[in-house]
Order: C-alpha cells, then structure tokens, then sequence
C-alpha cells in the first residue's frame, strides 16, 4: 500500500470506530456546549453583552479546552496490542499523518459547533466571518497537529491526563497568540492585507510542527 | 586532556567582559543611562541559551539514532543549563525593566516569549520525571527535546518581530546595533556574547560529567 492509501484506511478507520461509539463523540459535544453555556451564564450579570477582546479571548479558551480534551483521548484509547498490530501492518508516518488528519477534522466540526453556539448565546460581533473561519479552520489544523505528538508522548508516561496539559499549553502558546490576533482582525473587520502576514506565519508553524511530528512519530512508535 | 584552550579563553574572556563592560565609556542616552551595560550580561544569556539548546537537539537527535545513556545525559544536562541561562536572563532583564521601564514585568511580547518557552522547557523536566523506565524515559524525552525546541524558537525570534514591543530592538525602538556605532561597546559585547556560550557549555560538561560518574557508580553498586 502507498502511504496516501495507509492514511486513507486509518482515517475511515477513526471515524467509523468515532461513529459507532458515539458516547466519546456526544460527550466532546456537550462538553463545548456546556462550557459555552457556562460562559454566557457567567457573564450575563454584566447584561449579557461582552466586549469584543473578551468575546475573541473566551473563545479561543473555550476552544483550547475542547481541543486538549478532544485529541487527548486519541492514542490514550488505543490499546497496546492494537498497536502492536499497526506496527505489523502500516508505517509509523501514515499512522501519525491520519491521526493528525482526523483531529484537525474532529476539531473543525467541534469548532464550528462552538462557534455557532457561541454566536447564539453570546452575540456574534465577526465582521470578516470568511477570514473568521478560515482562521478557525488554521487553528484546528495547528491544535491537532501539536497536540497529537504530544497525547503521543503523554501517553507513553505514568500521570498523562497531567502531562497532556503540562505539555500542550506552553506549546501552543505561540500558535495561540496569532490565532488571536487574527482572529481580533476578522472580528474588527480588517480587510485581508492586515492579516496576511501573521497567516502566513501560522502557516509555516503549521507545517514546521507538522514535519516534526512526521520525522519524530517513527521513533516514538518503536518504544 | 590537551584540549582545555577554550576554558581558559572562557576564563579569560568573562574576566575582561566583567572589568571592561563595568569600566570602558558607553554612550550616554536619556533613560537608558548606565544600564545599557546590561547588554553585556543580559543579551549574552539568550544567545548561550540558545547555543546549548541547539547543542541538546543535537545529543537528543544522536540518542535518536543511537541509543546510549551518554548521549541522554548530555542532552539532559545541556537542556538544564539552557534552563538556567534562560532564568538568569529574566532576572537581569527584570531587574534592567524596573530601572528604565519602571516595572519589574511589563506585557511585552518578548517578555512573555521568554517566560514561555521556559514553561515549555520546565515541561520537559516534568516529563523527564514522570517516567520509571530509563530507556523510555530517554527515548520520550529526546523527542520531546526536539519538538520543544522547533516550537519554543519562534517565540524568541520571530513572534515578537510580527507585534509591537517596548523592547529595545522591536517595535520600531533602537537595538544596539542603532545607538552605538562608536564601536567600544562592540569591543565588550562580541566576546562577552562568546564568553557567557562558552560558560553554559563548560556547566553543561561538568554536569554531564558529574552525572556519568554517579552513573557508573550507581552501574557499579548494582553488580
């Protein structure tokens, strides 16, 4: 098998096993609603509308959280002899390369849940929501292809559930710094120039951690 | 044993930064006074820092490929002292920012940069730590190492150029390389730059040094 194909088996096979055991899937779910309903509730004393800097920070907290939940689960779940068993069959790159295909989807849809719920409950002041979205599409793909390698490695310690968040946040910081700034340009309306630099930055950070993860995963894998 | 010529230039080297950078005549500029010699001490400490966290890649790349416990305390202990340079950084940071900027930490993007990637790399202790097994323990830890490193360097040196920043040398404020083109801080500052790298790499070794006898000790007591 090529290794698109490997990647295209694996990915089917995360998704249908996703799909089958829903309670992992509608868990994530209600996690986002439930931490985006409890923003709105702590913040409707102030009269439920909440500035702008505060609606683009909540959110990328909101989804930060979500995320480390989400992708947390991901080799958590697999089992030692089910690895064992990729090992026999597939190449180390295709396995991390579909992991990290299928997170960066699982948080796309998760993120647009969010969003839309957010945009129900607490307003949606985005002027831009093309650039908006976009950006949200980058950060998905950025988040999951961090924080795969690092479920990969937390999972391989004794404490993971603390690992998991001791070592992703700080690693995702300078991602998370664009993300929000861009993010405050499509809010603020900003016409495409403005952004365009720090998107292009976030875009080679994607890639640099993205072929990181490719070239490091084989000699994770083998321990 | 013959090779020891660069400890003595280190000696020699720091001697004359800590006699000159205190005694030789610096530009007088408004604010900035007498604490522009900071540049001698403060500066200096992230570029060590990031000479011996490139040295640790390269011994966690060496373990990668073959595996010995050498290779994994160097790449430890020279990790450890990046750690330390970074720390002592900050603190003459600190203490420059309360003279000229009035505050010990102000939010500046290079400042937070800075404390980041220190978080990123006080991950990597916890995860040294979180293990039982010394191979894996190895193993994990190099990847990390790498992964940490190819994440943590855009926060020093390409996120703080994309924001505005009080701090000298971004946003728009001079560097040094602006306000002293008379070329006696040059004198100081080029081999204090050499000196302070060569000192974390003189810690790095005697740690390592230190931590292969308790090895071999340990190795010994056992059999």
């Amino acid at each position: 098998m090529t290794l698109l194909s490997e990647i295209w088996v694996l990915m089917q096979k995360d998704f249908r096993l996703e799909w089958r055991q829903r309670a992992a899937l509608n868990g994530m779910l209600l996690y986002v609603s439930s931490t985006v309903f409890v923003c709105y509730l702590s913040f409707s004393s102030r009269g439920g509308q909440l500035p702008v800097p505060a609606w683009n920070a909540l959110f990328w907290i909101v989804l930060l959280f979500s995320a480390v939940n989400a992708v947390a689960k991901g080799f958590l779940q697999e089992s030692r002899g089910r690895m064992l068993y990729y090992y026999t069959v597939v190449r180390p790159q295709a396995v991390i390369l579909a992991k990290i295909l299928y997170n960066a989807l699982l948080l796309l849809g998760l993120a647009l849940v969010a969003f839309a719920l957010y945009s129900v409950v607490l307003g949606n002041p985005v002027q831009n929501v093309g650039l908006f979205v976009g950006n949200v599409a980058l950060g998905a793909v950025g988040f999951a292809s961090t924080l795969t390698l690092v479920s990969g490695i937390a999972a391989k310690a004794t404490n993971s559930s603390t690992l998991m968040a001791v070592l992703g946040f700080p690693l995702m910081v300078p991602m998370l710094l664009l993300l929000i700034k861009v993010s405050k340009n499509a809010l603020d309306g900003l016409e495409f120039e403005a952004s365009r630099s720090s998107l292009l930055t976030l875009v080679a950070l994607n890639m640099i951690v993205g072929a990181v993860s490719y070239l490091l995963f084989p000699f994770l894998w083998r321990s | 044993m013959k090779q020891n010529w660069w400890k003595a230039l280190t000696v020699v080297l720091l001697l004359y930064v800590s006699v000159a950078g205190l005694l030789l005549p610096v530009p007088r500029l408004a604010i900035l006074n007498e604490t522009i010699r900071n540049l001698y001490f403060h500066v200096p400490m992230w570029f060590g820092m990031t000479f011996i966290l490139a040295a640790s890649v390269y011994y966690s790349v060496r373990y990668l490929r073959t595996p010995t416990p050498a290779l994994d305390i160097r790449a430890h202990e020279a990790a450890r002292t990046g750690i330390l340079m970074g720390f002592v950084g900050l603190a003459t940071g600190s203490i420059w920012a309360k003279y000229t900027w009035g505050e010990w930490w102000t939010n500046d993007p290079k400042l937070n940069g800075a404390a980041i990637a220190m978080l990123i790399y006080g991950a990597y202790l916890v995860l040294r730590s979180s293990f039982t097994d010394e191979q894996q323990r190895a193993r994990v830890s190099a990847i990390y190492n790498i992964f940490a490193f190819a994440t943590a360097m855009p926060l020093f040196y390409i996120l703080p150029r994309l924001t505005d920043s009080l701090h000298p040398g971004a946003g728009g404020n001079p560097a040094f390389a602006k306000y002293d083109l008379d070329s006696n801080m040059r004198l100081v500052f080029y081999p204090a730059v050499i000196g302070w790298t060569l000192l974390a790499f003189w810690l790095a070794q005697l740690a390592s040094r230190v931590s292969l006898l308790k090895l071999k000790v340990y190795e010994k007591q056992l059999a």
